[in-house]
């Protein structure tokens, strides 16, 4: 039933990326010889319009049935070539890469050795290609709706996007209102605006919109299905506003991550005698305190008002290597809302290094200075009692411009406290299969060029669970993340993997392994023939299955182990 | 002496240090001294030579390790300061007393310049549990009690030993000790840069622990405690200080107090306890010396304000026993009984030898041993438990 393997082999010099290590020319001669090549060839630059053209006019005059390309990653460029040869009724799964870029040209600096790494590469993958199968290329439908997570100034902006595409939002928050940590906040920086100003109008908009369904008191918990098509399970705690108690289920083509971070607890600095001291407060606190308008500290108006950036952030031996970002803005801004409020108090804020990043940040740095808060560098050792006068504390530091150790004295301390994932991101991150990355924030699925997608094909993250972000950058992100999401939605299907795995009925025992290892549940046991049978939908190939089938009844597709001892046979003939 | 610093920098992997001075603001002896580690790890960076020898402010340290403790970068701060009085040691340009203590600890294993069969001496009154547990470790035992060098020969620490020795009788444990045979455990050695003394002792004590093959080991004092714990590599063997197994025992019900601490008319006595840097800050043992004060009849234990993680060091550590440091007129320790006595107590308990005898001689200095006693838990233990306390046996 296969036909005959014909080859078309098309090595990339990529300009000079790879053909200034690997001589081109030669690995093209060297592939023309290979078994079931019909042609090979080299260019300058394959995914061109005229390199993918070369392919094309080649698959159409010497009928070719297979295609191998020798360039870069087949993350870069193999949806590319894939595509090419479909033009021409080649089917993509018999599109295969030989990555001469990444793992050699790039890699390597002697001429001679990376050209024989580089046949031996394309000679290994075109000894898979004779054993390549068309796979069917297969689409789902996907229901019209997003869940967003988090009822943060994140999960409604991208709530509001969904929504105002025309398709249905939902909104689940934890909390009896929305807003998040940010409804705790006092005025933004770097422009003063005051909370309730951006916010009320906000939440408002997300009450008040017919494609939004808000959930309060209620968490996810439960999510099945894959992209297009999740069964997200809402539990509504007792006193939920408009949706009751109980469980509920919603459908939907995407999943919005949005669920913020904690605060870090000074406790875990115990050097700073947070638990110990009325006179040290948290900048949250500080919040609450301009919000209310009273800077006291039993009762006495302070004098001396320290500041110590860093707390909890930058932080190795805490388990908190990040900077948390918003920290150095935040205390420039109370800092001279306190300037202000007390001007005839003395206001310094102690800093490691001062972070303003943002538009307009740096010149609100330079205003909180101009109103007379004074920035002295070292990071603040330990604060104490003032022995014999219990209305203040000591902060012993160093002032590591004077290189001396100095001792403080202030009557209110703020900490500038960082962000920290949330407690509850391992059990978001096990619902939803969402890697972490190592300072426990959700893990992106590329930093720079899919900074909201995931590993999982349908959820998207926003705000402060990815990692520490401002409003700004939250709100951006929020948008960002429903503009993908909507992806699926907008198109009304997606393709789903083909190179998915399939089991042999006659060969499965029925020991269940399969289930137990699959990161994707895709595999259940059928209760009436105790045979495994796996979820194409919902597979997405990565072969943990077949590799622990003991009955060897797993088969990866597109990597079957035809086809790897051939690629295997080939580098070590 | 020049020392060639790149080496130096990249073996402590200085180059993590972003300069925030949390190691220099948080340093005890930064106050009152010209000791800087913040700018000697910069000068170790930025300089290609350093003169070592320069810098007699090295011996000012405690080796509290509240710098390593508190660094964000974790760069151990500390460890610099121990490779660069190495570099000292190496060159011989030594104090004199540093010289004495190390050469006496490797001539008779203590740095006291105390000889070496002397060293049971402190079992005066407890020789047949002596004798026993000389038995036990050569016949192998479960429990090891490393007795030290300080409270086996200053006579102001051996009662500490002794009580302990009575409550291993006491709790009916099977516990084995080494008498005159014992040697310095090293602690102090290796911070004061004796590094290649502080391997032997490693190597001689490690071996003779796997001789006698313990599976707990309990010690004096919280020295010997951390680099029995932290830097000889005894895998699977639980590392003890005193109060631990104290808590223990009382937690369990195997140690009951007969008597009480209080004063004659019945009221409780006002104690406050001192955190050992050894103890608290690098091992974290907080809470187990306050069970055990709290157990005692007749305490009623306060705080000092600046507590266990804040402790203020003695400056008892680092070698500092054997060496003055550049800054004589303000003691820490003077500082610390001051905190003490400012909380109204009458005792001021520590759980570390060298706690003891600094913070001992700073009362008697300032005058305040009228109002307040040093003590280590120990002795209060001891008292509690009746009839045959050290005070019973002496009075």
């Amino acid at each position: 039933m296969e036909q005959q393997p014909r080859i078309g082999v098309y090595v990339c010099h990529c300009g000079v990326n790879i053909a200034a290590t690997v001589d081109v020319e030669e690995v093209a001669q060297a592939a023309a010889s290979l078994p079931g090549v019909v042609v090979a060839r080299d260019y300058t630059y394959m995914c061109s319009d005229p390199g993918q053209m070369l392919i094309r006019r080649d698959i159409q005059e010497y009928e070719l049935n297979r295609v191998v390309v020798a360039s870069c990653s087949p993350r870069m460029h193999e949806p590319t070539f894939r595509s090419a040869a479909q033009h021409e009724g080649v089917n993509p799964y018999q599109v295969e890469m030989a990555n001469i870029r990444e793992q050699c040209s790039w890699v390597h600096k002697d001429k001679e050795k990376a050209t024989r790494k580089a046949k031996a590469l394309v000679a290994s993958a075109v000894a898979k290609a004779r054993y390549l199968h068309a796979l069917e290329e297969r689409e789902v439908d996907v229901i019209p709706g997003v869940v967003v997570i988090g009822g943060g100034v994140a999960g409604m902006a991208a709530a509001l996007d969904v929504a105002d595409t025309g398709f249905p939002a939902y909104l689940v928050e934890k909390a009896g209102h929305l807003g998040g940590r940010v409804a705790d906040l006092h005025r933004t920086f770097p422009t003063l605006e005051s909370v309730p100003d951006l916010l009320e109008p906000l939440v408002a908009r997300v009450h008040e919109h017919e494609n939004v369904t808000v959930f309060l008191n209620s968490q996810v918990s439960e999510v099945d299905g894959y992209v297009g098509n999740f069964q997200v399970t809402i539990h509504g705690q007792a006193g939920g506003d408009n949706e009751g108690p109980g469980e509920q289920s919603i459908e939907a083509g995407a999943i919005i991550v949005a669920t913020g971070y904690d605060v870090f607890d000074p406790d875990r600095k115990p050097e700073f005698g947070y638990s110990d001291y009325p006179h040290v407060i948290t900048s949250l606190e500080m919040e609450k305190r301009l919000i209310e308008g009273n800077l006291t500290v039993e009762g006495r108006e302070p004098k001396r008002i320290a500041f110590i950036q860093c707390v909890g952030s930058r932080d190795i031996q805490l388990g908190n290597p990040h900077c948390s970002r918003v920290c150095c803005m935040y205390t420039a801004k109370q800092s001279r809302l306190v300037r202000e409020k007390l001007p005839g108090a003395d206001v310094t804020v102690f800093y490691i290094d001062v972070r303003t990043f943002g538009k307009g940040a740096e010149e609100f740095y330079d205003e909180a200075r101009s109103s007379g808060v004074l920035y002295r560098r070292g990071n603040v050792s330990e604060i104490y009692r003032k022995p014999g006068d219990p209305e203040r504390v000591v902060l012993i530091a160093e002032d590591t411009f004077l290189g001396e150790p100095i001792e403080f004295e202030a009557d209110l301390v703020v900490l500038a406290v960082g962000m920290e994932p949330r407690g509850s991101a391992s059990e978001i991150s096990q619902l939803l299969k969402l890697p972490r990355s190592a300072d426990g924030f959700f893990l992106e699925a590329h930093p720079k060029l899919r900074p909201v997608d995931t590993a999982m094909s349908g959820v998207f993250l926003a705000g402060c669970c990815q990692g520490p972000k401002d409003i700004p950058d939250t709100v951006s992100q929020a948008k960002a993340a429903a503009s993908s999401a909507l992806i699926p939605l907008v198109r009304g299907s997606v393709p789903v993997e083909s190179a998915t795995a399939v089991v042999s009925e006659e060969l499965c025992a029925g020991c269940g392994m399969c289930v137990d290892v699959c990161p994707y549940d895709a595999p259940a046991l059928d209760p009436l023939w105790g045979v495994s049978r796996i979820n194409a939908v919902v597979c997405e190939g990565c072969g943990a299955c077949a590799v622990t089938c003991p009955s060897k009844a797993i088969r990866l597709q597109h990597f079957t182990a035809e086809q790897i001892f051939a690629q295997v046979d080939a580098l070590v003939v | 002496m020049a020392l060639k610093t790149a080496q130096m920098a990249e073996q402590l992997e200085l180059f993590g240090c972003i300069q925030c001075g949390k190691c220099t603001g948080g340093c005890p002896v930064a106050r009152k001294t010209t000791l800087n580690i913040r700018s000697l790890i910069y000068h170790l960076l930025v300089d290609s030579e350093m003169d070592v020898s320069a810098h007699q402010e090295l011996w000012d340290c405690t080796a509290c390790f509240t710098c390593v403790e508190r660094c964000p970068k974790d760069v151990q701060p500390a460890e610099l300061i121990i490779a660069l009085r190495g570099e000292l040691v190496e060159s011989g340009r030594i104090p004199e007393t540093v010289g004495t203590a190390l050469m006496s600890i490797f001539r008779q294993g203590n740095p006291s310049s105390m000889a070496r069969e002397d060293r049971e001496l402190w079992a005066e009154g407890v020789e047949a549990d002596l004798e026993r547990a000389k038995q036990a470790a050569q016949e192998g035992c479960d429990l090891f009690y490393f007795v030290g060098c300080i409270p086996s020969y200053d006579q102001r620490v051996q009662p500490v030993a002794r009580a302990l020795m009575r409550v291993f009788d006491r709790a009916g444990l099977n516990v084995g000790t080494l008498g005159t045979d014992e040697t310095c455990c090293g602690n102090e050695v290796r911070r004061m840069g004796e590094l290649g003394l502080f391997e032997m002792l490693v190597e001689e004590n490690g071996e003779m622990f796997r001789g006698i093959g313990p599976r707990q080991i309990v010690t004096t004092s919280p020295h010997c405690f951390n680099t029995f714990k932290n830097e000889y590599g005894l895998d699977g063997v639980e590392i003890m200080h005193y109060t631990q197994l104290l808590a223990h025992l009382l937690e369990e019900g195997r140690l009951t107090f007969g008597g009480s601490v209080a004063s004659e008319n019945g009221d409780a006595k006002i104690v406050t306890y001192h955190d050992p840097c050894f103890l608290g800050k690098q091992n974290h043992v907080f809470d187990e010396p306050r069970a055990v004060l709290q157990a005692i009849p007749g305490v009623e234990l306060v705080e000092m304000d600046r507590n266990r993680e804040r402790s203020l060091c003695c400056e008892g550590g680092g070698g500092r026993m054997w060496v003055e440091g550049t800054n004589l007129e303000e003691r820490l320790a003077f500082q610390r009984v001051e905190e003490a006595a400012g909380t109204g107590a009458e005792i001021l308990a520590v759980a570390c030898p060298f706690c003891l005898l600094t913070l001992e001689d700073a009362v008697k200095v300032r005058g305040l041993d009228e109002q307040m006693q040093v003590m280590d838990i120990m002795e209060l233990v001891d008292l509690a438990l009746g009839e045959d306390s050290e005070q019973a046996a002496t009075s």
